[in-house]
Order: structure tokens, then sequence, then C-alpha cells
């Protein structure tokens, strides 16, 4: 059965979706994620999607909702690596993923996460 | 308008779903189709096989690369003997949903399209049928 890999650096979990993700898989990764964010006392998520040909509704869903969880599990969730062309079609489809932070890639993503928990720890 | 390759594809489980992707983004690729446009046509067909499953219950995708005059482009019709729809105006507009998505993908398609009708019967089913080129 196939799986999306979870890892963990430090307080942040990192993830690299690399397969054309049935449903089911996607679900499987929402629900993953969150328990992880708490058995690991995670304060960021970073999701890489730079090898998704394809966000539909669905998947977009997902995305919005680990956001969703992550911060009411008092983390936070960064997208990166959207492809162009995903991001045109996600627009006219009609998704803006509101409340998604996002960044280009895994470098600017991760720089993100750090900012959002030292702002976070100041307050 | 010239066939070059029909194929029908049955759509009966998830799985299935990602199959359709991949079948619809192999034929806009032999079309010559830009990544982009490619990209528009395999998303909108990844909300109605969607559609097909959940609403419909499973049915059918009819994939046709044709070729029309200079243009060449794909068409893509689902179709399914579920329970109909009574409104289909309603069920176009963005939001609209029975289940619980977003209800984006009968309006949210149609934008990502050149070509987009739709007919539904309450208690016979609904055929989408869609076509993009370039």
């Amino acid at each position: 059965m196939d799986k999306i890999p979870i890892l963990r650096m430090g307080k942040f979990l990192l993830v690299s979706i690399q397969v054309d993700m049935h449903d089911r898989l996607a679900l499987q990764l929402q629900d993953d994620l969150t328990n992880r964010i708490v058995s690991a006392r995670a304060r960021g998520v970073l999701i890489d999607i730079s090898s998704l040909e394809v966000v539909d509704s669905f998947i977009g869903r997902m995305i919005s909702n680990i956001a969703a969880m992550a911060r009411v599990l008092d983390a936070q969730a960064v997208v990166v690596g959207m492809q162009p062309a995903v991001a045109i079609t996600l627009v006219e489809l009609g998704l803006s993923l509101e409340g998604v932070r996002t960044a280009l890639d895994v470098e600017r993503g991760m720089e993100l996460l750090r900012a959002l928990v030292a702002a976070q720890a100041l307050q | 308008m010239s066939v070059i390759h029909r194929a029908v594809i049955p759509i009966a489980s998830r799985e299935d779903i990602v199959h359709v992707r991949q079948l619809v983004r192999e034929g806009a690729v032999a079309q010559g189709f830009s990544l982009v446009d490619q990209t528009k046509l395999v998303t909108a067909a990844s909300e109605l096989a969607r559609n097909t499953l959940e609403h419909g219950g499973g049915g059918q995708v009819e994939i046709t690369r044709f070729m029309e005059s200079a243009r060449r482009g794909v068409r893509l019709v689902f179709s399914d003997r579920g329970p109909g729809m009574a409104d289909v105006e309603q069920a176009m507009k963005d939001g609209f949903t029975t289940g619980d998505g977003l209800g984006l993908g009968l309006g949210g398609s149609r934008r990502l399209c050149n070509e987009f009708s739709i007919e539904s019967r309450p208690g016979q089913g609904t055929r989408v049928a869609i076509a993009r080129w370039h």
C-alpha cells in the first residue's frame, strides 16, 4: 500500500508529494499529518508540491484542510513549489487556497516557517 | 471533424479517476497541447470524473482526439445512469454542492474548456461533454 512519507526535521515536519494521489491517499495524508503534528509536537509543516502536475478541487481542499488543522494545533503550514501551470489552472477553476501560506521553493518555505514560529514566540 | 483516436474508459473507483487523468494527459500531449492547456484539460477531467463517480454512482468517459480544420483537440464525454439533476442551472453555480466538495466541479470545468455542454434528467443520469483545442 502506498503511503506518503512524513519526515521530521527538528520542530518541523516535511512532506514531498511525488505521486499522482488518488483521493484516499490524499485523505490519509491529511490524517497522518494531523496526528504527527501532535505526536511530534511540531511547530511547522512544509508541504512540497513541485512534483504535482494536477491540483483539482479535492486536492485543493486537502491542502486547505491541512493548513487549517495545523493552525488549530498551534503549528504553521507552508506549501511550496507549485508549478506555474497548476497555479494558472487553480485560479481559473476558482480555488484561491485562502488561508494557505505559500513559498516559491523549499528553501524560502523553510525561511518563512522559521520566521513565523519566531514571530509567534515573541507574542 | 475527423476522429484520430477514440477510447471508452470505465469510472467505477477512485483509482479510475487517476487513470482518467493519465489517459487525458496522454491524449493532450499527443495533440501537441502546451503544458498549461494540458493541465487545464486534465484538471477539468478530474473534476468531472469525480462527479461521475460520486454523484452518478459510476459511469464512463469517452476520450476522443480530433482534428477540425486546422484545430487539434480532445473531447471528453462523461456519462452515468445515476439519479440525475432536476436543476442543471443551479448545479452549475460555484459553491453549489450536494456532496462534501467545494461545489466548483461543474462551473470550474466549464471555465477550463473551450466547449461545455450538460444534459441531465432526474432518474436518467447525466451526460457532460467538454472539449479543448489549440
